[in-house]
């Protein structure tokens, strides 16, 4: 066998998938070489067909999609032309792969140990009393707690991130030669996140595994990858050395990707001492049924400025924005507009009250209504609080549309389904716009696009607090989304208030201990940042080992 | 016997597909050469199938009913090309792109619904004779033939009483299928209506609603049907018409539980899309909310369980009037003519038609059901297609 | 194991919640009838004085909550009334009006017997070929195979049973002798006799209720199949046997179960009109016999026979699929 000659090669690889009658091309022709011990970031926004050809690297395909053309050569053996046979006996053996959702990919009627020891005794590589010792001494290497008893659970009785180590574990069952992750941290918290990093980080060094790493987070792909390969629409943009990559990128699309991150708003002078605050949350405690979810919270928010509210999954963040709105009356606590008291049911808000706070939702999907036109979801708020009629309103449409920089003759009769993701967020921006309020809440408004588009929606956010003198809540889980457009920033966490503050001041040590566990763990773009993080803290105070130490 | 036979052909049958696929994989290609032996098996019977068909219809002389079968499939199967080949080409651009992605089974379901309207709406026109006009002429045969003991001015000849079978069965169009349709509606507007009120207003009026409906749903319904119409028919008494209202009425109450499971679910799952959260706190009331943002949202998948409502109370329409208490004489209709003709199956190997007369009405009952299945099945194909 | 156990008593407690309401409805609109019963039984011309003796026999005299009371607490002991259709007869011929009447129970428990026969056969018959035809359609999804049973199952689903009836007795009766179109059934019967008189009712039930747990069948594998976990089984390398074998099928149980009680429930509907269709001496039969001549008694006690039958199934279904959901079984 030749040592030289790469361990994965992919030839002009076409993949297409079926809608309707017909098939679209979705990958059109990309050229990989992979190497043994080498890690390859594929990354590229939704729809890139990263996924795709992640999956095409085990001469796999998703049903409705099928390999059109070129090759894909593994260890000398063309997948795309094998028979099925032959491909089961590399598949688990020899390729392993490692899914994006370990929830939903371990079989729940199975305990994890028992699915872990599958592929071995199928493939003959051990039998499964060797597996399953090797199964615990993987778990404790991947430090996962209770190693020799945590296998013997079912899949729902191990959280999430323990169970995506475990089944980075199943993948290393048979010790293959290449290992696909398909965007393995993804659902994660940032917390969680570290810890399946450096799960992943120490197998594929430990057993000079190659692997193909798919995701669409740059500072993660940073920390994992060798080389990077970028992806756009099923083409090639560029490949290169991930510090090469990170460095000098060549290619203009790789270049605005870059620069993403760098994107911040000038600071803004503080607050005058003294001044009313325009919206006060005052000692809020709210409940879901009988489950405490806001414990004592106040926070106040300025005229003009941006408060970042910031917190992992179930930190409560969210119901804040509902005791807000009137949504959750909450059980004690009040919401103060302007210095007056709103009433804690919206229902018993009087219009105007109601038109100042306005919302923006993280699934434009979901909050535009989609049997309705363009013109006639932003015009409903025109008409309903302005009375405005006719021409008037549609005057006042064209406006918005303009403000939102959406061509109005082109976008007032569409239907939301005819709009992309960013587009349909800015129609969501238009429509809190309509309603002419001097208070705005974001609610995750950037988490569900891609990151070029959520740059222009910030931009846009900005500009239109510049031009109008908004105040926006930010409810966000993605620090850097904070450092971009925040003035405050209040951390919560289990429903509480940790931290708040300026955000010079909250970026700045020392931190609530919280905080700093939560600010360590956001990836930066830094290809050195997870091993100095991993020496620093010390491989067993990560994630929830460092919360629980709390 | 039987079962020797049953193995030695299942045998001979995967001998045939192991055949079929070994020379497959001379030829190389690669569909062959990951086939199973099932799946090649499944080919060798379907063709021992096609084979067997084609020597029934062709040679064997007493497969009447199988000929007139297959004659009638390929019949329609033309008919239902024309129409989607006519629809393809004519027409606006909107039904054009409508027709050209549709499967062979949804036009001839399409069509066989609009010729079923057709032959309802103008059933008076369309009939030689009224539908209780009675004729000195009883128990003519079918098939209009002196000879045969026909007459060619009741061309499916008469019934005990002197009825023409014809004009009957196209006035059947129009009683059954108008009365299920109009019970249908009846049902959708109880079971939709309170079904949307159950998903808006939660609380404790869906608690309500929604446990009356458990009970209600609880009871099989065709038997909670034939109870309440014992009852309806001693209300009743001998004002057959009033019997017929009662039916509907019934028939739509029972059914429009149905009609509120779906229409709150879907209600529900509508109710908590962040639209409707951002119209409530612009402060919209509740007209507003249910029939600008809700309604417009829920029209597919109302208007397919549209389709499967009516199939199922005419279903049960026929089934009641074919075990005596549905739809009531003078009114002709499909299910009690099944009844009323039924005897005359046993006829079938001297005169088919006469067999297939009992059959026929039958058979209008089965064709329309199919039909809108085909369509709603097309509907929901295509609403869960656009949403992946 | 505990919130299993209280789960499944909470269904348990639901069921006869379900039941008892649903009894006191039936009763209820019997109660709804014009007049009462005993002028219903004794017809317009009847003397004031019989029918306040037969209204006192059959203790309509009593309010209507005890009357429901004593009905249920018969019916519990399985003491069903009075057959109207026996009090006639015995009116007719002039004896006393009480002592003639044959009890609704004995009229029922061998046509219940038999229907119950009628309903086993078929389940025999359409329960594995169902479920071999669902997997094998979802798992050649989109083929020809897949198409053609799509088709004619949904062909079957729509047609009326006596079509499919009438239809099985053209084929396999009247053009080809093989066997009888009616279903005289009696006692003492051999089961071979009994099985072969009952075969093509039982054949025409199957293809009603075949079609639908076929589909049921194979739209749950289908959407088991799409699951992650099923991806990430074949990614494995495992043969597709074991991964249906071992992966898919622990899963399907819970509505593979759920598809079988729910068309066993519906085949209680569906007897009704196949019985009459073949005058197969089935309480089916009997039902619509008793509608038609308003024999009360009987409606009401087959009408609680079939909703009791029909709730138990529902339930059956409910407490089976919780059972076999791991997530229940084996709590955090």
């Amino acid at each position: 066998m030749n040592d030289n000659a790469p361990l994965l090669k992919i030839r002009d690889l076409r993949i297409e998938g079926r809608s309707d009658e017909t098939w679209l091309p979705i990958v059109n022709g990309i050229d990989l070489d992979l190497h043994r011990g080498e890690v390859l970031g594929l990354i590229g926004e939704s729809g890139a067909g990263k996924s795709t050809v992640g999956l095409a690297a085990m001469g796999f395909t998703r049903d409705g999609c099928r390999i059109s053309g070129g090759s894909v050569v593994f260890d000398g053996q063309d997948l795309v032309s094998a028979s099925a046979d032959a491909k089961r006996a590399l598949l688990g053996k020899r390729i392993a792969y490692v899914a994006q959702s370990a929830a939903a990919s371990f079989n729940p009627a199975h305990k994890i140990i028992d699915q872990h020891t599958e592929a071995p005794v199928t493939h003959d590589v051990m039998d499964k009393a060797e597996s399953q010792a090797d199964a615990m001494e993987l778990y404790a290497k991947l430090r996962l707690p209770n190693p020799d008893e945590i296998g013997f659970r079912y899949p729902h009785q191990v959280s999430g991130g323990q169970l995506q180590r475990a089944m980075t574990a199943m993948a290393m069952s048979c010790r293959p030669d290449l290992i696909v992750f398909d965007e393995p941290t993804t659902a994660l918290d940032v917390t969680t996140q570290i810890e399946v990093l450096a799960a992943i980080r120490r197998i594929v060094d430990e057993f000079d595994t190659a692997a193909i790493y798919i995701t669409h987070d740059l500072a993660v792909v940073a920390q994992m990858a060798d080389r990077i390969k970028v992806l756009l629409k099923g083409d090639e943009v560029e490949t290169a050395d991930t510090r090469t990559m990170l460095a000098h990128p060549t290619e203009d699309y790789t270049k605005s990707l870059w620069a993403v991150r760098s994107f911040a708003r000038p600071v803004k002078p503080a607050v005058a001492e003294g001044s009313v605050p325009l919206v006060s949350v005052r000692g809020i405690t709210a409940a879901y049924g009988k489950v405490d979810v806001l414990r004592d919270v106040s926070f106040d928010m300025h005229t003009g400025r941006t408060v970042a509210v910031v917190g992992e999954s179930g930190s409560g963040k969210s119901t804040v924005a509902r005791c807000i709105t009137g949504l959750l009356p909450p059980r004690s606590g009040m919401v103060e507009f302007d210095g007056t008291p709103l009433p804690a049911d919206y229902r018993k808000r009087t219009k105007d009250q109601l038109r100042q706070i306005q919302m923006i939702y993280q699934m434009a999907d979901t909050a535009l209504n989609p049997k309705t036109r363009i013109g006639d979801i932003i015009g409903r708020p025109v008409e309903f609080y302005m009375g405005l009629k006719g021409r008037a309103k549609r005057a006042r449409v064209n406006d918005l549309l303009n403000q939102i920089e959406l061509d109005p003759d082109q976008y007032y009769h569409r239907l939301p389904s005819e709009l992309s993701g960013g587009q349909k967020q800015r129609v969501g921006i238009a429509r809190a716009l309509a309603a002419e309020p001097r208070f705005i809440i974001c609610d995750e408004v950037t988490s569900a696009l891609d990151q070029l588009v959520a740059e222009g929606i910030l931009k846009l956010l900005a500009r239109l607090q510049d031009e109008l003198g908004l105040t926006y809540m930010f409810i966000t889980h993605d620090l850097a989304t904070v450092k971009a457009i925040a003035d405050e920033v209040v951390v919560m966490k289990d429903g509480k208030v940790v931290e708040q503050g300026g955000k010079a001041e909250m970026f700045r040590p020392p931190h609530h201990p919280y905080t700093d566990l939560l600010l360590s763990s956001v990836p930066e773009m830094d290809p050195d940042w997870l091993t100095d993080l991993l020496a620093e803290r010390g491989a067993d105070n990560l994630g929830d080992a460092a919360i629980d130490k709390m | 016997m039987i079962v020797v036979y049953i193995i030695v052909g299942v045998v001979a049958l995967i001998a045939a597909g192991w055949v079929f696929r070994a020379a497959g994989r001379a030829t190389g290609r690669p569909a062959f050469r990951d086939m199973d032996l099932s799946t090649a098996f499944g080919y060798a019977l379907g063709a021992v199938v096609v084979v067997w068909g084609i020597y029934a219809f062709f040679f064997v002389e007493a497969a009447v009913f199988f000929r007139w079968a297959v004659q009638g499939i390929i019949g329609f199967a033309i008919a239902a090309w024309i129409f989607r080949f006519i629809g393809r080409h004519v027409g606006p651009d909107s039904v054009r792109r409508q027709f050209r992605a549709m499967p062979l089974t949804a036009s001839f379901g399409i069509l066989t619904i609009l010729i079923y309207a057709i032959v309802a709406i103008f059933a008076g026109v369309l009939a030689p004779h009224g539908q209780a006009e009675v004729f000195a002429n009883v128990n003519v045969l079918p098939g209009g033939d002196p000879a045969l003991g026909g007459d060619p001015a009741f061309p499916l000849g008469t019934d005990q009483i002197g009825r023409d079978l014809l004009s009957r069965l196209i006035y059947g169009a129009q009683n059954t299928v108008g009365i299920a349709f109009a019970t249908t509606v009846l049902a959708f507007l109880l079971g939709g209506t309170l079904g949307f009120l159950a998903a808006t207003v939660g609380g404790w009026l869906d608690n309500l609603l929604s446990r009356m409906v458990d009970v209600l749903m609880a009871i099989p319904s065709l038997i909670f049907a034939l109870l309440l119409m014992t009852i309806a028919s001693a209300w009743a008494g001998s004002e057959k018409w009033l019997l017929t209202v009662y039916m509907v009425v019934i028939i739509a109450v029972i059914d429009s539980t149905r009609v509120y499971r779906l229409a709150r679910a879907v209600g529900s799952s509508i109710v908590v899309m962040d639209y409707i959260e951002a119209a409530k706190l612009r402060g919209e009331g509740m007209g507003y909310l249910i029939f600008r943002e809700i309604l417009p949202n829920a029209t597919a998948p109302l208007l397919a369980e549209f389709g499967l409502r009516f199939c199922f109370v005419f279903l049960t329409i026929a089934s009641l009037s074919f075990l005596g208490v549905g739809i009531q004489p003078p009114l002709a209709d499909w299910g009690t003519m099944v009844r009323d003709l039924s005897q005359f199956i046993n006829f079938a190997a001297f005169s088919p038609l006469t067999a297939a007369l009992p059959l026929m009405a039958a058979g209008a009952i089965a064709l329309l059901t199919v039909a809108v299945n085909f369509v709603v099945d097309w509907m929901l194909h295509r609403s869960s297609g656009l949403k992946g | 194991m505990g919130s299993v156990t209280r789960i499944v008593l909470q269904r348990l407690g639901l069921g006869l919640l379900t039941l008892f309401i649903v009894s006191i409805v039936i009763f209820t609109a019997v109660n709804m009838l014009p007049g009462d019963f005993a002028e219903a039984i004794l017809g317009q011309g009847a003397t004031p004085q019989a029918v306040a003796a037969i209204r006192h026999d059959l203790g309509l005299d009593q309010p209507p909550v005890s009357r429901y009371l004593e009905w249920l607490a018969d019916a519990v002991r399985g003491d069903l009334g009075t057959s109207f259709a026996q009090a006639n007869f015995a009116s007719f011929v002039g004896s006393d009006a009480g002592a003639g009447m044959a009890s609704v129970a004995d009229t029922l428990v061998p046509r219940f017997r038999n229907t119950m026969f009628l309903a086993g056969v078929t389940a025999a018959i359409a329960v594995p070929v169902s479920l071999i035809i669902g997997v094998l359609a979802a798992l050649y999804r989109n083929s020809v195979f897949d198409k053609v049973a799509n088709m004619a199952t949904l062909t079957s689903i729509s047609s009326p049973e006596f079509f499919l009836a009438y239809i099985l007795i053209l084929f396999l009766a009247v053009l080809n002798p093989w066997l009888p179109s009616l279903s005289n059934i009696y006692d003492g019967m051999g089961f071979g006799e009994r099985l072969e008189k009952t075969m093509l009712p039982a054949l025409t039930l199957t293809l009603v209720v075949t079609a639908h747990m076929m589909r049921m069948t194979r739209a749950a594998i289908i959407n088991l199949l799409a699951s992650p976990y099923i991806e990430m089984a074949r990614l494995k390398g495992l043969s597709p046997m074991r991964v249906i074998v071992r992966h898919a099928l622990p899963n399907a149980l819970a509505p593979i179960i759920n598809v079988v009680a729910l068309n066993l429930a519906y085949l209680i509907t569906g007897v009704v009109v196949v019985e009459v269709v073949f005058v197969y001496p089935g309480i089916g039969q009997l039902f619509v016999d008793s509608v038609k001549i308003r024999d009360i008694p009987v409606v009401q006690a087959c009408c609680l026979i079939f909703a009791s039958a029909y709730i138990l199934l529902n339930l059956l279904a409910d407490i089976l699929s919780i059972l076999s959901n791991p997530r229940l079984r084996h709590p955090k």
